[in-house]
C-alpha cells in the first residue's frame, strides 16, 4: 500500500512536469518542427537576445510587478493589521469582501476592468494594469500576513508600551519585526500573481505596450516562433526560484 | 462602518474614536482600491449589460433588455454556456480523482522533510506560468508529437491519436493547470485529521472502505470544497486554454465573451452573457456549499 501510494505520487509528479521538461528540451533544439533526435544547441536565446518586443514585454511584467508588490504589499499589511488589532462593526463583511477578486471568474473581472477603465477616461497601459494586478495580489497579502498575525502575541506591545514605547516605536521595533517573514511571503506572493497573470492584463494592454504572458500568447496566435520556448524556460526557472525563495519563509507543509 | 471601534480593554471614547480613525486609516486604501478595480467595474458591467449599445466614442446607449433577450433567442449561447459548465464539471472531476489520492499520501503516509520537499514539488508548478504550462501541451500532444512517439515506442503500431486540437485536449491542458489547487486544498483538510482516530476506526474493524467513505471524506469535505471552487470556477471562464489546445474545438462561452471584446466590440452582449455565467455560478454553488456544510457537519 505504502509503496503504491508513492508510485502514484510519482506517476503525478510526472505528469505535472513532463510537458514543462519537454518544452525546456526543446528550446535547446535548432531545428523549429522539433525533430529527434535533439539537435542542442542555444540558437534560440541568441535570436531570443534580439527580439526587442518579447525583452521589452519582460521588463514591463517586472516593473508591474514590483510595483505591485509594493503597493500590494503596504495596503495588504495595513488591512491585515487592522483586522489583527481592532473589533469593529462590519469587519466580518470586509473580510468577506476580499473574496470576489478570487472567486470571480478572472475573465469576468478583466472584461469589467477593460469596460469600466475605458469608459472612464482611466484608459489602459502600464498603469491600469497596476491598478488590476493590485486588486488581484490584496486578497493574498491580507490573507498571509494575518496567517502570520494569528500567532502573534499582544502582549509584547503591551509589554513595549508599558517600557515607554510610543506606537510607531512599537510597530517599528516589535510588531514589523515579528511580521517581516510574513510581509516578504506575501510580497513574494503578489510578485508572483502579478508576474503571471495573463488575463487582466491581456484585456488592459494596449499595442507596443503589454506584458511577457500577453507577448507570448500574441505570438502563439499568430504562428509559433521557437523563441517561446527559450523565453518561457527562463520563465518557468525564474518562477521556481522566486517559490523556492517564498518557501523560505512560509511553511507550506502547515507543520513545522 | 468603523464607528463603533473599541479597543479590546478600554471603553472610553477618546481611545474608541482614536481606533475608528486607525481603522479607517488601515483599512481604507485597500478597500477604495478594490472598490474602484473590482466593485465599480462590476457595477459598470452590469449597467452596460442592459444598454442597446455601449456608450463609448459619442455613441449612446438606450436601456433595453435586447442583451439577454438575444441569450434566450439563440439555443446557441445556451449550448456554449452548458457545453463551459461540462467541461468545468469534468476537470472538477478528474483534478478530484487525481488529486485526492495525492494529497492522502502526502498528508498521510510521507514524514518530515520528504514532505515538505514533495509538496513544494507539487506545488511549484502552480506558480509558473499558466500559459507557458498550457502551451508546453502543444508540443506534447501534436499529431507525431511526443505523446504519440511514446505510445508508438511501447506499442508500436498503436496507430495516431492526433490529439491536439480536439475537447480532451482541453480537459488535459486544463487539469495539468488546476491540479495542484486540488492537491493543496485536499491535504490542508486531510493534514488536519488525527491519525489516531483513523487508527481507532481501524482497531474496531471497519473496513479500509468504510474508513474512506465514514470518516476521511467527511472530514476532508470543506478542502474538496474549496478546491472545487477553485478549479471550476476559473475553469468555465476560461479562454486562453482553449484556444490553444481546442482550435476549432475550443469554442466555449468564456471564447465567445472574449470575442464580444476583443474582436466584435459588442460590449453590452458580453456583458449580459458574463452576468448569465456569473448567475450560473452562483445556481451551482449555493446549495453544493450549504450541502458541503451540512455533510462536514
Amino acid at each position: 500500500m505504502k509503496v503504491l501510494g508513492r508510485v502514484y505520487l510519482g506517476f503525478v509528479l510526472v505528469f505535472l512536469y513532463a510537458p514543462i521538461a519537454v518544452m525546456a528540451a526543446m528550446s535547446f533544439n535548432s531545428s523549429q518542427f522539433y525533430q529527434l533526435p535533439i539537435d542542442w544547441s542555444l540558437k534560440w536565446y541568441g535570436a531570443l537576445a534580439g527580439n526587442s518586443r518579447l525583452i521589452d514585454a519582460g521588463l514591463n511584467s517586472i516593473l508591474v510587478a514590483v510595483i505591485t508588490t509594493v503597493i500590494a504589499g503596504t495596503l495588504g499589511t495595513a488591512a491585515a493589521l487592522a483586522f489583527f488589532r481592532y473589533r469593529f462593526r462590519g469587519k466580518r463583511f470586509l473580510q468577506a469582501l476580499l473574496f470576489p477578486p478570487i472567486a470571480i471568474p478572472w475573465l469576468i473581472t478583466g472584461t469589467a476592468m477593460l469596460l469600466f477603465f475605458f469608459w472612464t477616461g482611466i484608459g489602459r497601459g502600464m498603469h491600469a494594469m497596476v491598478l488590476g494586478h493590485v486588486a488581484l495580489a490584496l486578497p493574498y497579502v491580507i490573507i498571509v500576513v494575518s496567517a502570520r498575525l494569528q500567532a502573534f502575541d499582544p502582549d509584547l506591545e503591551a509589554a513595549a508600551r508599558s517600557l515607554g514605547a510610543g506606537p510607531w516605536q512599537v510597530v517599528r521595533y516589535v510588531t514589523l519585526p515579528f511580521l517581516a517573514p510574513g510581509i516578504i511571503a506575501a510580497a513574494l506572493f503578489a510578485f508572483a500573481v502579478s508576474f503571471d497573470q495573463f488575463v487582466i492584463s491581456y484585456f488592459l494592454a494596449v499595442p507596443g505596450v503589454s506584458t511577457l504572458p500577453v507577448e507570448i500568447y500574441t505570438s502563439i496566435r499568430k504562428g509559433f516562433t521557437p523563441e517561446i520556448n527559450a523565453i518561457s524556460t527562463i520563465v518557468i526557472i525564474a518562477s521556481m526560484a522566486l517559490l523556492i525563495g517564498v518557501a523560505r519563509f512560509y511553511r507550506f507543509g502547515g507543520e513545522r | 462602518m468603523a464607528h463603533e471601534a473599541t479597543h479590546d480593554t478600554t471603553g472610553n471614547t477618546a481611545q474608541a474614536d482614536r481606533s475608528a480613525r486607525a481603522v479607517v486609516l488601515l483599512t481604507g486604501p485597500a478597500y477604495l482600491w478594490l472598490t474602484v478595480t473590482v466593485l465599480l467595474p462590476l457595477v459598470a458591467m452590469l449597467y452596460f449589460s442592459f444598454l442597446s449599445e455601449a456608450p463609448i466614442a459619442g455613441r449612446v446607449g438606450e436601456l433595453t433588455l435586447e442583451q439577454y433577450r438575444a441569450f434566450f433567442e439563440h439555443a446557441f449561447y445556451l449550448e456554449l454556456i452548458l457545453r463551459s459548465l461540462r467541461l468545468g464539471a469534468e476537470v472538477t472531476l478528474f483534478c478530484f480523482l487525481l488529486g485526492f489520492p495525492c494529497a492522502y499520501v502526502l498528508a498521510k503516509t510521507i514524514k518530515g522533510r520528504w514532505r515538505e520537499a514533495l509538496f513544494l514539488l507539487v506545488i511549484i508548478p502552480f506558480w509558473s506560468n499558466a500559459l507557458v504550462r498550457v502551451f508546453s501541451w502543444t508540443m506534447v500532444l501534436r499529431g507525431n508529437g511526443l505523446l504519440e512517439r511514446a505510445i508508438e515506442t511501447v506499442f508500436p503500431g498503436a496507430g495516431s491519436l492526433d490529439l491536439l486540437f480536439t475537447y480532451n485536449a482541453v480537459v488535459i491542458g486544463l487539469v495539468h493547470s488546476y491540479l495542484p489547487y486540488m492537491i493543496l486544498t485536499c491535504y490542508i483538510s486531510l493534514q488536519a485529521i488525527d491519525d489516531d482516530l483513523i487508527a481507532a476506526a481501524r482497531s474496531l474493524g471497519a473496513s479500509w472502505l468504510t474508513i474512506l467513505r465514514r470518516l476521511i471524506l467527511p472530514l476532508a469535505m470543506p478542502g474538496i470544497v474549496a478546491g472545487a471552487v477553485l478549479i471550476f470556477v476559473p475553469v468555465i471562464g476560461s479562454f486562453m486554454e482553449p484556444r490553444i489546445l481546442g482550435g476549432r474545438q475550443g469554442t466555449f462561452i468564456g471564447t465567445i465573451i472574449e470575442d464580444q471584446f476583443t474582436a466584435v466590440f459588442n460590449w453590452p452582449l458580453g456583458a449580459a452573457l458574463s452576468f448569465i455565467l456569473l448567475a450560473c455560478v452562483l445556481v451551482i454553488f449555493i446549495p453544493f456549499t450549504f450541502a458541503a456544510r451540512r455533510m462536514s457537519g
